[in-house]
């Protein structure tokens, strides 16, 4: 049983997948039949594996190509962490891009190249070795094309170019890097530090930035990071998806398992490279805050602060400490809840209402009640309000700060917080209390593009206000170190 | 024992007679090609499957054994170059069966473009069994004079300008491999690879005869700086046959090479002499991938593509026979099964490359790359075939080029040649680059005011190069079975 289970999870998106591709672009029963039922069954086989993996149960899967060449598929707490995240969200996001797209054009594409997304998504989180990541890794580059220059419009291609000419020099480096970590150490799976033992201190440096430099791209820590506010010509469902679920994240679980599995924290420390990848996180948070707020664009704020967001998980990540990795795991889920209910949201603002600028924003909140509402969750938690999922991040990465000896980081995530403020009240307040411009009332419908962001908006809070549970994030998280990496 | 050896005479002779049949009775053509193509490729697939089984085939032709007799033998990487070109030629032939397509429309061209397609499919079945050079170098003639004329078959100005400047790098090609063949023979009385094994390198002859014939087959197999012949005579070509043309055609030429430097003379190489020919794999894979990102027009492009293709084919010379390979016998075998996939999965994406080129020409009437806006509504298989095959030559997961790609960079880095890798890697990124702008001029949607217009094109013909494509990825899915028949280093 077990040995099919990781299979069998991957196939959840890529029969869909496949499937969607051969589907006529008006048999939208089938479609819809088909990526529902893959999430729900996805879903289904997680939650399964939540408990077991809880129980201490380790699932494997290894697929030899050749000999000495293997694909290694593992479900072990952390690879859970993104899968659940991943599943949950997938679900939501194909309810939402049902509703969004209803009878549009070229629906077989976009479905086909979204379930291989989240096939790809799913292959990331199981990879059991640096080879798989790299294999799942290419394949989500490549299935997210399509998706960005969905729209086949001029500034969708643009965005489509841009990302890809961030993304493959990426994947060449990241490639680079790991047959050269090979070529010394043999196959590198993620069990455990690998032996550097005969390279020397410099080598090592070179092969952490060219790892990092491979995943930094997605993980849009600055100056890798100009691809994502591009790539908002995409369709409000692709946004959700490259932000919260797939894209950046993929690039943030890369550096965990990079640091944690790869290189072990100890060594990582010992380089100084830490500390340079903490100064780099830190300095992607701000800046990435200070361009949002320079933003008139909803959807290009939100980009900017996707790029501050995503750097809170390496900056835990980074920090030598158990707390401040807890607090950028569970960031990974948080951030993940929070940015996709606001994405979710500028969706039905600029499909149901034509909003797209943050200066038309004002009196909505009485015209669209609900989105408003899931809205300012997302932008209060992000703000790190109590007792949003954002509070609890910032709180253990802050205590994470303090057990690393580097308390400047203090200062990093208190200013990140007020320009966290600075750049979603100023929304907030258009949308409850400005006057509202004259114009017709937009309603909220349908409501599967509502549904899932009320959904995710809760969910968002429920991380909060529950994080103490075994199965919230923080939780997870704290199983995941503690079961991981403590001594 | 005796099937599998009528079998292999069948793969070498059935396509000759049916070139024959074809010429001699034209008007049953075409039920006779698709038969003649399916057995084909059932036996294609039946050899690869008894030498998976079983190791190789040999036929002494008559009994004699060599040095009196000659050999043919289907090995390992044999049967794999056999089953693909059987793949390739199959689809091509299925493609050009169209009644009113780009082929079809003249029916002059159909009486000669099915014989010369059958004339050249035996000559190359025929070049990958063969175990003597002189025997070698018929095949090899048969299969240039056959190709040459596939080049000219429109009868088009630029086409027949293209046949006679290919013609003319194909006779001096052969002329220098005739030449070695001569002193090779002069020297050691026999030109069974076998028993050249070991032997090569004992007359002072033999290195001059081994330049000659390598500067040949180099001409032949279009490496830089010789393949100036090539992006005219594959772009004027009529798609399928470029198809052949790309895929199969000069990789014969390097398959020869690769059975005289690495089995009948393993340790004639000189260092400095590898690095050269590696240096001008490297070259071509930059100068073919920059003339590529320049060309406007879709065919031009992935003929400028092959060139470059072709260049990480000879990168193997210093991997696999330099300094890097004598440290370790991984390194060579990477080397070597690298190149393999390389080559195989090349093949069947160019082939599908070329067939999607000619859909996108039927569909358009013409190539030009800046007019293709709106292209994927009309075609979105052929669009993803194209695609998928693209995946395939920039080396990207899951896929043959991707095998190849890691294998060879693997060896360069293990070897401690990392330059020979890194050219790999960047040859990968300019890949991208080239391909990047047909995919995305297709995928750009046309304004209304200057809609293009499109012919449709029927969906059999675009599931062919979607099928080439498909395999091209599977080598690298289940890399495995052709992993094993390759065998390494000989």
């Amino acid at each position: 049983m077990s040995e099919w289970l990781p299979p069998l999870m991957l196939a959840t998106s890529l029969a869909p997948a496949i499937a969607t591709f051969f589907l006529s672009q008006d048999n939208h029963g089938w479609r819809n039949r088909l990526n529902l039922g893959g999430a729900l069954l996805k879903v289904g086989l997680v939650v399964f594996m939540l408990v077991e993996v809880a129980g201490g149960t380790l699932h494997e899967t290894r697929f030899d190509l050749v000999p000495g060449v293997s694909l290694l598929l593992r479900v072990d707490a952390l690879s859970l962490l993104f899968l659940t995240l991943s599943a949950f969200l997938w679900l939501l996001t194909t309810v939402y891009a049902i509703a969004y797209f209803d009878r549009k054009p070229d629906l077989s594409r976009f479905f086909g190249f979204f379930s291989l997304c989240v096939f790809a998504t799913t292959g990331i989180a199981l990879s059991g070795s640096l080879l798989t990541f790299f294999f799942f890794y290419e394949l989500l580059t490549l299935s997210t094309w399509p998706l960005v220059v969905h729209k086949q419009n001029a500034a969708s291609m643009r965005a489509g170019l841009s990302y890809l000419l961030y993304s493959l020099p990426a994947s060449v480096a990241l490639l680079l890097a790991i047959l050269w970590l090979e070529s010394w150490t043999g196959p590198v799976e993620f069990a455990g530090p690998t032996d550097f033992a005969s390279m020397d201190a410099a080598t090592q440096r070179w092969l952490f930035v060219l790892f990092a430099a491979g995943l930094g791209v997605k993980a849009a820590i600055v100056p890798l990071h100009g691809w994502l506010p591009a790539a908002m010509a995409a369709p409000a469902p692709v946004s959700a998806l490259l932000h919260a679920v797939a894209v950046v994240k993929a690039g943030a679980f890369g550096f965990v398992r990079l640091i944690h599995d790869v290189f072990g924290i100890e060594r990582v420390t010992e380089l100084g490279l830490g500390l340079a990848l903490a100064v780099l996180a830190s300095v992607t948070i701000l800046y990435g805050s200070i361009q949002a707020l320079r933003q008139s664009g909803i959807k290009r704020r939100l980009a900017y602060s996707t790029v501050s967001q995503v750097s809170y998980i390496i900056l835990g990540t980074a920090l030598a400490s158990p707390l401040g990795l807890i607090g950028g795991l569970a960031h990974l889920v948080h951030q993940g809840l929070m940015k996709i209910t606001l994405f979710f949201c500028a969706g039905i603002y600029d499909e149901r209402a034509g909003i797209h600028e943050i200066a038309d924003l004002n009196g909505v909140g009485a015209r669209m009640p609900w989105t408003s509402v899931c809205f300012s969750l997302g932008a209060l938690g992000m703000i790190g309000l109590p007792p949003m999922a954002g509070f609890v991040t910032k709180i253990y990465l802050g205590l994470g700060a303090m057990e690393s000896g580097t308390p400047w980081v203090l200062a990093v995530l208190a200013g990140s917080t007020l320009l966290n403020a600075a750049y979603f009240l100023p929304l907030l307040y258009r949308i409850w209390f400005a006057e509202p411009s004259d114009g017709d009332r937009p309603g909220e419908r349908p409501l599967g593009i509502v549904v899932p962001a009320v959904i995710s908006g809760l969910g968002a809070i429920a991380a909060g206000l529950l994080a103490g549970a075994d199965f919230s994030p923080l939780g997870w998280a704290t199983l995941i170190v503690e079961r991981h990496y403590l001594p | 024992m005796r099937l599998p050896v009528t079998v292999l005479v069948l793969t070498l002779t059935l396509p000759l007679l049916g070139a024959i049949v074809s010429v001699a009775a034209p008007r049953r053509a075409e039920v006779l090609v698709r038969t003649a193509t399916l057995i084909m490729v059932g036996l294609a697939v039946a050899l690869t499957a008894h030498v998976a089984l079983s190791g190789p085939v040999v036929i002494a032709i008559g009994q004699w054994m060599p040095p009196l007799g000659i050999e043919l033998m289907a090995d390992g990487p044999a049967v794999l170059f056999l089953l693909v070109n059987a793949l390739v030629m199959a689809a091509v032939m299925l493609f050009s069966l169209k009644p009113h397509g780009q082929i079809g429309s003249d029916n002059r061209l159909v009486y000669t473009f099915r014989p010369l397609l059958l004339l050249l499919w035996g000559a190359l079945n025929a070049i990958f069994v063969s175990r003597d050079l002189f025997n070698l170098y018929v095949g090899l003639e048969l299969a240039s004079l056959a190709a040459v004329a596939l080049v000219g078959i429109e009868r088009k100005r630029d086409s027949l300008n293209a046949a006679l400047r290919y013609l003319l790098f194909a006779l001096t090609g052969s002329l220098f491999y005739l030449l070695g063949v001569v002193l090779i023979y002069a020297a050691h009385g026999t030109l069974d690879i076998g028993l050249l094994t070991g032997q090569l390198g004992t007359y002072p002859t033999d290195a001059l005869a081994i330049g000659a014939m390598t500067v040949g087959l180099a001409a032949k197999a279009a490496l830089f700086p010789f393949h100036v012949w090539l992006p005219p005579a594959h772009a004027g070509a009529p798609a399928p046959a470029s198809a052949v043309l790309s895929a199969l055609v000069p990789k014969t030429s390097f398959y020869i090479t690769l059975r005289l430097w690495f089995e009948a003379a393993p340790g004639a190489a000189g260092e400095i002499a590898v690095n050269v020919i590696g240096s001008l794999g490297a070259l071509a894979v930059i100068y073919g991938s920059v003339m590529a990102l320049r060309q406007p027009r879709l065919k031009l492009l992935i003929a400028y593509s092959t060139v470059a293709q072709i260049g990480y084919l000879f990168i193997i010379f210093p991997l696999a026979l330099g300094a890097a390979a004598e440290a370790s016998e991984s390194v060579a075998d990477a080397a070597w099964n690298g190149t393999l996939f390389q080559a195989l999965s090349h093949a069947l994406a160019k082939a599908a490359m070329f067939l999607c080129a000619g859909l996108i020409l039927e569909a358009a009437g013409h190539d030009r790359i800046d007019r293709l806006a709106g292209l994927v509504q009309v075609l979105p298989m052929t669009l993803f075939a194209f695609g998928l095959a693209a995946i395939t030559l920039m080396g990207l997961p899951p896929s043959g080029g991707f095998m190849a790609k890691y294998l060879l960079v693997s060896a360069s880095l293990e070897g401690g040649v990392p330059v020979w890798g890194l050219v790999v890697l960047s040859g990968g990124l300019l890949t991208t680059a080239y391909l990047y702008r047909p995919m995305a001029a297709a995928f750009r949607r046309s304004d209304p005011a200057s809609a293009a217009v499109f012919q449709p094109v029927e969906r059999w013909r675009q599931a062919l190069p979607l099928g080439l494509a498909i395999a091209s990825l599977a080598l690298g899915i289940l890399p495995g079975a052709p992993y094993g028949l390759m065998g390494g280093m000989p």
